[in-house]
């Protein structure tokens, strides 16, 4: 009898339990409802209907979205024709990304290193640095960059009373001026995950390596470069995969006429009232990101398996 | 076996390998300013185990690092083989270190690991392999070749980083407190194992340690460090049995050391009276001053009680009685309060140990030794 309503106030217990972790849970799992699977929902569907006139949808079923992304439909005969318009931006998009991802990590590996040889007591000084321009909006500090390489702006005067140049470079509107964007907005990106990395280097292998006739060069290919991997991959993606859906920059220094994938997808919903199509250009740009992960992730597993 | 290193060493040609010029290094400047090595002059030489011997801070280490190339004198030259490399970078010298952390490159494999500097030099990769089997042949790792360095013990992770100092075949090998790490049982191992390595490799090997036996049993040579300076250089026997410095005696080995004045000297040997004016016939090396306070410095083993109806030198009353078997090792305190201890070996039948017993201790003729 004992044994039999000690399991029961066991089961009890257990209930208890269970209904408190979900309880826990709870909070959680609608955020991750509410502001994750709700929206990437309400994308697939709509991607798969049919534009209004004036914006919204129509509730026809039609995968028109994801055919207009490579192909141009005849208006009088329906016959589709191979169209690289959209793919082209797709291309620039991750042109400019990757370039963005090495440039960030060519400025960044330098400035992290630097940062991380530096006394402990200082590094935090010169991460302070680092992420000061998070205290100031993307947008003004874009406005800013836009007034520094513009034709009358800094660089061009001051190139231009150094009596360098004649005539002002124009960069603005341009990819270079994206490009340049790019890499001073995402550069803490790549810094901080670079910075974690080279802080836990034990530089005692640095010296090792020295020590084994490696010069500096080779010290930071062998050595360095290797262990701090984890860093440079968590950099780049950090930095590529914001920097292929980046609006703000290239809608400021490109001016409409370098477009990325972001300002494409923004005028469908803007002034092409194609709603349908620009979830369409938004899951295509999700899958792009996704395969970029699965890349990184196969390549990791192979890392860890040839060590292992 | 001091007696062998020393007859091996008679046939060792003398050319130096390593010469250090008074070398100077001082960290940071003015008031705080930390002089890590005064004016240090060093020979070491060809085929030689040479040990640099000093407690924590005594700038072993700096003039380890120093001749490795990880640190620039403040002045003075470091020469190998008779060129002057004082400036030259780490990766320019034919000098291997095995770190005190070991320091081995986690994302390698031991093959890898022990590979690498003969990689860097640009050897042919076939060339590299052959070098990294007969290194892994040497520290008896070849099962280990492609395990990561993280999977072994440490001392298999130590072996691997000596084969990797080795393999490049360096002129001279440095070895940062390398034992430091291990147990009891396999530091004891090892200092064998390193001495046959070095004897079978022919490298001059420059050791650093704090551990004074580890110094004796392995070393051909003992340069006694403190605060930056080198108090005395010579072989274990030497360093242990004449030391001419009070640190070196009291660092190495036990020893009783005795206050007095020098009452009279002549032929090396100086009459020495005690505070508690006995006097003690002491051996006094060559160029110490032959008059005024000096000390006398006598080992536990050079020290018994004397016999009955023997002449002692001095005396004392029994304080502490500690066994150990072979021998005991018997705590006196002399007439002038000093403390003296002495290893009686054998049973100790025969004589009233108890405690506060009057004892006499006889001197073995020869063995105690006045200190600077």
């Amino acid at each position: 009898m004992t044994e039999t309503s000690l399991s029961a106030a066991h089961r009890e217990a257990e209930a208890r339990a269970t209904r408190t972790r979900y309880g826990l849970l709870a909070p959680a799992l609608i955020i991750i409802l509410a502001i994750s699977i709700l929206p990437l929902g309400i994308t697939v569907v709509y991607s798969f209907l049919e534009p209004g006139t004036y914006g919204g949808v129509v509730w026809n079923f039609s995968t028109d979205a994801y055919v207009q992304f490579l192909f141009e439909r005849d208006i009088f005969d329906d016959t589709l024709t191979f169209d690289p318009a959209y793919l082209s931006i797709f291309m620039r998009s991750i042109g400019l990304a990757f370039g963005a991802m090495i440039g960030t990590l060519i400025l960044g590996f330098p400035t992290a290193y630097f940062i991380a040889t530096k006394p402990r007591n200082q590094r935090n000084f010169w991460l302070f640095l680092i992420t000061l321009p998070f205290w100031t909006n993307l947008l003004i500090r874009t406005y800013a960059m836009l007034l520094i390489i513009r034709d009358e702006g800094f660089v061009n005067i001051s190139l231009m009373k150094l009596r360098l140049i004649d005539s002002p470079i124009s960069i603005l509107y341009t990819d270079t001026a994206v490009f340049i964007g790019l890499i001073y907005s995402y550069l803490p990106f790549m810094v901080l995950p670079l910075y974690a990395s080279l802080e836990k280097l034990d530089f005692r292998l640095v010296e090792a390596g020295y020590d084994l006739y490696a010069s500096r060069w080779k010290v930071l290919r062998h050595v360095i470069a290797p262990l701090a991997k984890p860093g440079i991959i968590a950099g780049c993606i950090l930095v590529f995969i914001p920097g292929l859906g980046a609006y703000i920059t290239p809608e400021l220094l490109g001016g409409g006429k370098s477009l990325m994938i972001g300002n494409m997808i923004a005028i469908q919903f803007g002034s092409s009232r194609n709603w349908p199509f620009g979830s369409a250009a938004a899951l295509i740009l999700m899958m792009l990101v996704i395969i970029v992960l699965l890349i990184y992730a196969a390549s990791a597993g192979r890392g860890r398996r040839t060590h292992g | 076996m001091p007696e062998t290193s020393n007859a091996t060493q008679s046939t060792r040609s003398d050319r130096a390998a390593i010469s250090a010029r008074s070398l100077v290094k001082t960290f940071g400047a003015g008031e705080n300013a930390v002089h890590a090595l005064k004016n240090v002059d060093i020979d070491i030489r060809e085929n030689e185990f040479f040990t640099l011997l000093g407690p924590s801070g005594c700038g072993k280490t700096t003039l380890l690092r120093m001749i490795a190339g990880f640190e620039l004198p403040t002045s003075g030259t470091i020469l190998l083989d008779g060129q002057e490399i004082t400036a030259l970078p780490p990766y320019k010298r034919p000098v291997n270190t095995v770190f005190q952390s070991y320091a081995l490159f986690p994302h390698m494999t031991v093959a890898e690991n022990i590979g690498f500097g003969l990689k860097m030099l640009g050897r042919p990769a076939d060339n590299v392999q052959g070098r990294v089997e007969k290194m892994l042949a040497l520290v008896q790792l070849e099962a280990m070749a492609n395990r990561r360095t993280d999977q072994l013990s440490g001392g298999q992770q130590q072996r691997v980083a000596l084969a990797r100092a080795l393999a490049p075949e360096p002129k001279v090998l440095l070895l940062d407190e390398p034992l430091a790490a291990l147990d009891l049982k396999l530091r004891k191992n090892m200092q064998l194992e390193l001495k046959s390595l070095q004897a079978e490799t022919g490298i001059t090997f420059v050791f650093v340690t704090h551990d004074q036996e580890e110094a004796l049993t392995m070393s051909d040579r003992i340069a006694v460090m403190r605060s930056g300076e080198i108090l005395q250089i010579g072989a274990p026997k030497d360093i242990y049995e004449r030391p001419t410095h009070r640190f070196v005696a009291d660092f190495i080995g036990d020893i009783n050391i005795l206050e007095g004045e020098i009452a009279g000297a002549g032929d090396g040997t100086a009459q020495v009276r005690l505070k508690d004016g006995t006097t003690i016939s002491s051996r006094l090396a060559e160029g110490m001053a032959q008059t005024g306070p000096a000390a006398v410095a006598i080992r536990p083993e050079a020290a018994r009680i004397a016999g009955q109806g023997e002449t002692a030198d001095l005396s004392g009353t029994l304080e502490n009685v500690v066994y150990f078997g072979a021998a005991s090792y018997l705590h006196l305190r002399l007439n002038s309060g000093e403390e003296f201890v002495l290893r009686q070996p054998g049973g100790l039948d025969g004589h009233d140990l108890s405690r506060g017993a009057r004892l006499g201790i006889a001197i073995q003729p020869g063995r105690a030794r006045v200190l600077e």
